[in-house]
């Protein structure tokens, strides 16, 4: 079975029935994407099918075929995307561990809409944070939009970008 | 359960080991290697992408809480777990406030409890929960900076056989300031670490109101690869020749483990085996995790369920009415004759409250990594508590603590389900055991995490007051019936049939739960109502619960006194300023008193755990059943502030957690086990049903108090009363579909 995640096919050994989450995470070794419910509940397993985000943990691998994964790994070489610089810039994630998810969902959104209302954001993001982080998400989503400028956003959380250190 | 480490003198040697994680860009993947040293290149993507490196063995340090290197980095050790709450970033802010340093060069690394240990414990408890991280560390960590900055500053002073007054210091830069000669600290460092350190008694500190660098809202130090995919979580961890395993306990608490049919999945691909780790929990080891958990669920077990079975949460609740109504020696404060104050009053108040029992779900299920190899073992754990994570491998394997070692991972999330309960700790173990010199990753399925969970205890509350003619209050009578933490994991701390615990926020004295109120007649009583659920701390722990039946019965009182909810409850808390200073600061910034939207009502409280000082103000609209929060506005009172970004999303956090717990399904138990096995059954909050948040931070500057957990119990009370106020009727059972009310 042949598998082209990131630009790079894959040739795996796996059960067809193995969910592509642990094709990614186990055969392949890229475990940005996270395991939350195993079943297409949290979200913290998106990424892309042929552009389109997806929950991957409900997936088989052998629903997958020629179709283009793109993992969190490869939303950026380094951290450039603009979903990346205003989660880093507002410090989004506390935790961390569904973030992959969040990134992926948020940059999904902004390719099928650039500047997403909040009933979008509310429509879109459906991935479930733990740490409770979705203000920022909604913060985030709106800077990386270019909505609101950075400064704004901080300045309602009493911090500019010269005093965050 | 844990054992206490601070006696142990087991120890022959350090067991110190170097220990490398390499999170690779654009691999993606993860190498991990021991004993080996790391060059420049690896060091460098250590400090980049893994704040949470172990400490090495051998590195210069100049005292145990910070190293620092020839090229001026900053190593700042953190010994308290990082969960996301941002105590990382703020201990190594107090750090580098009171060292001087750069913080441009600093970075962290963790010792861990084996080193720890060899080193008599030099940089205290390791534990992180009870919003304790910063609080009950920042005297003695704060001190070890100071000394380390004397220690540097001394070492100049005698390389440049100058009095040591005539320097300065600056972002690590020390100036002999009659002649202008500079030196930097990674040039003095290794002097620095020969001089004996002065005694942290005679350091004095900087007052807080001067802070340059704690205090302020600093960008955290460790999100860059919480974007990318690259942060390595216990879940993620790939060792070679590591195997993977899948855990399932008796599905009724209690229960035992009868037998099993290992014939029927060892020739499943990828099995290596099933393993028996106790009398009531089976493991199937196999090559990856998904194969280990899917011949798991494949696997036939006879389960002998036990008494539990017979339990439902009808049965448990109704034990716990019950406990309402039982009379006994249950008291815990009693001030003048509360009963019969209330009963000779000019009008009586009573209400039933009900609040049920909640799962963590930390996003990262239940996980560790344990190798055993000859007499020494290792373990990769997301844990909140790296001694207790110790003593539980020690305890499991039998192995002397001293031949242990723990390596701390950041946790996505721990809530309190990974501090005193070390099952999972224990569990690898077991299953590494079976399998000499492999790595052994075990992680429970989200299935299994959330029905072996240790829930928050389920409660019940009967409030009784009584109101003169005026309105005034003359006593207040507040019984609580339910589960007990303590009962699950520390007997030993329920004295003579009484858990303080039970009652947090309503204790008499500080300081870490004081009730705010002074009655003129009190009386409060714990029924203790056990079940054969296991229940533990989670986020807030009582304080969620208590706080819910002393704010929602204040506004009950004051409506029945037909006064102004916050007038109501200002009248009975002079006597406690801080309370009322963040009760006013809430009311003032939520516009307390002042016209609302058409269709708007407000709702207040306030209430106190973790030694902070919480209020809030809640906005509401109801249409039909639908709740729509419309403003939310907090005030805390934590001490200091060390940083307020940091702080305002620990509040933001707290939000979202005590929103889901009023109002969305609640976890229930039929014939003996839970019935919620995941998230489409037990959702959690989603960012469509979220509010914003307004902070309003009013340090005092007089005492350290928490920031993680305090306000998540006035957020269920703030918006119960505002609901109340749309409704023209009392909120009392929890969660509130029950009162046919859902967040829209």
């Amino acid at each position: 079975m042949q598998l082209t995640i990131n630009g790079e096919v894959h040739n795996i050994d796996v059960e067809p029935n193995m969910p592509l989450l642990w094709a990614i995470r186990e055969v392949v070794g890229l475990t940005g994407t996270k395991y939350g419910c195993g079943v297409a509940q949290c979200g913290a397993c998106t990424v892309y099918m042929n552009g389109e985000p997806v929950r991957s943990c409900s997936i088989p691998v052998s629903a997958v075929g020629g179709m283009k994964i793109t993992t969190v790994e490869a939303l950026s070489k380094d951290n450039s995307h603009p979903v990346q610089k205003a989660w880093i810039a507002l410090d989004v994630p506390q935790c961390g561990y569904c973030q992959s998810g969040q990134v992926m969902a948020a940059a999904a959104l902004l390719k099928r809409i650039p500047k997403p209302s909040d009933a979008d954001i509310d429509n879109a993001m459906t991935n479930v944070c733990r740490c409770g982080t979705y203000q920022k998400v909604r913060d985030g989503i709106h800077v990386a939009s270019g909505q609101k400028k950075l400064e704004d956003v901080l300045a309602q959380y009493d911090a500019s970008t010269k005093t965050r250190g | 359960m844990t054992k206490n480490t601070e006696n142990t003198n087991m120890l022959a040697s350090a067991s110190r080991r170097d220990f490398i994680i390499k999170g690779s860009l654009a691999g993606g993947g993860l190498m991990l290697g021991l004993g080996a040293l790391p060059d420049l290149a690896l060091a460098q993507s250590n400090s980049k992408y893994d704040q949470n490196t172990p400490m090495r063995a051998g590195d210069p340090e100049v005292n145990a809480w910070v190293s620092i290197k020839p090229d001026d980095t900053v190593v700042i050790r953190i010994a308290r777990s990082e969960m996301g709450q941002g105590t990382r970033t703020g201990l190594a802010q107090m750090v580098a406030e009171e060292l001087e340093c750069n913080w441009k060069k600093v970075t962290t690394e963790s010792p861990t409890p084996g080193q720890s240990l060899a080193r008599k414990r030099a940089w205290g408890e390791h534990g992180t929960g009870g919003s304790r991280g910063i609080r009950i560390s920042e005297d003695y960590v704060r001190r070890g900076a100071a000394a380390a900055r004397i220690m540097l500053v001394q070492a100049a002073a005698d390389t440049w056989n100058v009095p040591v007054n005539e320097l300065k210091v600056d972002k690590g830069v020390i100036t002999h300031v009659p002649t202008g000669r500079k030196t930097t600290y990674g040039k003095v460092a290794e002097r620095a670490s020969t001089l004996t350190p002065p005694d942290p008694k005679s350091i004095t500190l900087k007052d807080p109101r001067t802070w340059k660098v704690a205090g302020q809202p600093y960008a955290r130090i460790d999100t860059a690869n919480k974007v990318n995919g690259t942060k390595v979580f216990g879940l993620d961890l790939q060792l070679p020749g590591m195997l993977c395993a899948s855990v399932k306990s008796c599905p009724v608490f209690g229960g035992k483990l009868l037998s099993y049919d290992e014939a029927k999945v060892k020739n499943l691909r990828g099995v290596k085996g099933v393993v028996r780790i106790n009398d009531s929990t089976v493991a199937v080891v196999a090559d990856t995790w998904w194969r280990a958990n899917t011949a798991l669920n494949a696997l036939p077990i006879v389960w002998d369920e036990g008494a539990g079975a017979n339990t439902s949460s009808s049965d448990i609740n109704k034990a716990l009415r019950d406990g309402l109504d039982e009379q006994g020696d249950f008291w815990q404060r009693k001030e003048g004759d509360a009963v019969g104050a209330i009963a000779s009053s000019n009008k009586k108040v009573e209400a039933i409250y009900f609040t049920p029992y909640r799962a963590h779900v930390n996003m990262e299920p239940m996980n560790a990594t344990v190798k055993i190899t000859g007499d020494r073992v290792e373990a990769w754990v997301p844990t909140q508590n790296g001694e207790g994570s110790h003593a539980a491998l020690s305890e499991a394997t039998g192995i002397p603590l001293d031949k242990c070692e723990v390596y701390k991972l950041d946790s996505g999330t721990g809530l309190g389900r990974r501090g005193s309960t070390q099952d999972f700790v224990s569990y690898a173990a077991k299953v590494a055991q079976k399998y000499p010199g492999v790595p052994v990753k075990v992680i429970w399925s989200r299935e299994e995490d959330m029905t072996h969970d240790y829930y928050h205890p389920i409660a019940m509350a009967k409030m009784t007051a009584g109101l003169d003619a005026a309105g005034n209050l003359t006593g207040m009578h507040i019984k609580v019936a339910g589960q007990s933490i303590n009962a699950t994991l520390a007997p030993m701390a329920i004295k003579d049939g009484k858990d303080e615990r039970q009652l947090q926020g309503f204790y008499e004295k500080g300081p870490d739960a004081q009730l705010g109120y002074q009655f003129p007649t009190l009386l409060t009583e714990y029924v203790m109502k056990n079940s054969h659920v296991p229940v533990g701390p989670w986020r807030g722990v009582n304080t969620n619960q208590n706080g819910i039946f002393m704010e929602c019965f204040m506004d009950e009182c004051a409506k029945a006194a037909n006064k102004d909810p916050l007038q109501f409850r200002q009248v009975l808390m002079q006597n406690h300023p801080k309370h009322l200073g963040v009760l006013n600061a809430a009311a003032k910034t939520g516009n307390w008193g002042k016209p609302t939207a058409p269709g708007v009502h407000r709702g207040i409280a306030q209430f106190m755990g973790y030694a902070s000082y919480s209020a809030a103000v809640a906005e509401v609209s109801v249409k039909g059943n639908i709740v729509t929060i419309e403003r939310l506005v907090f005030a805390l009172n934590c001490g200091h502030v060390v940083n307020p970004y940091l702080t305002r999303e620990q509040i933001e956090g707290s939000v979202v957690m005590a929103l889901g717990a009023i109002f969305n399904p609640e976890i229930t138990v039929e014939n003996g086990r839970i019935k919620q096995q995941n998230l489409d059954s037990y959702p959690l909050l989603k960012l469509s049903s979220t509010p914003r948040v307004e902070v309003v931070l009013v340090p005092t500057y007089d005492f350290w108090g928490g920031v993680g957990e305090p306000t998540i119990c006035v957020v269920g009370p703030a918006v119960a009363n505002a609901i109340s106020a749309a409704i023209g009727r009392p909120v009392r059972n929890f969660p509130l579909y029950k009162e046919n009310l859902s967040l829209a």
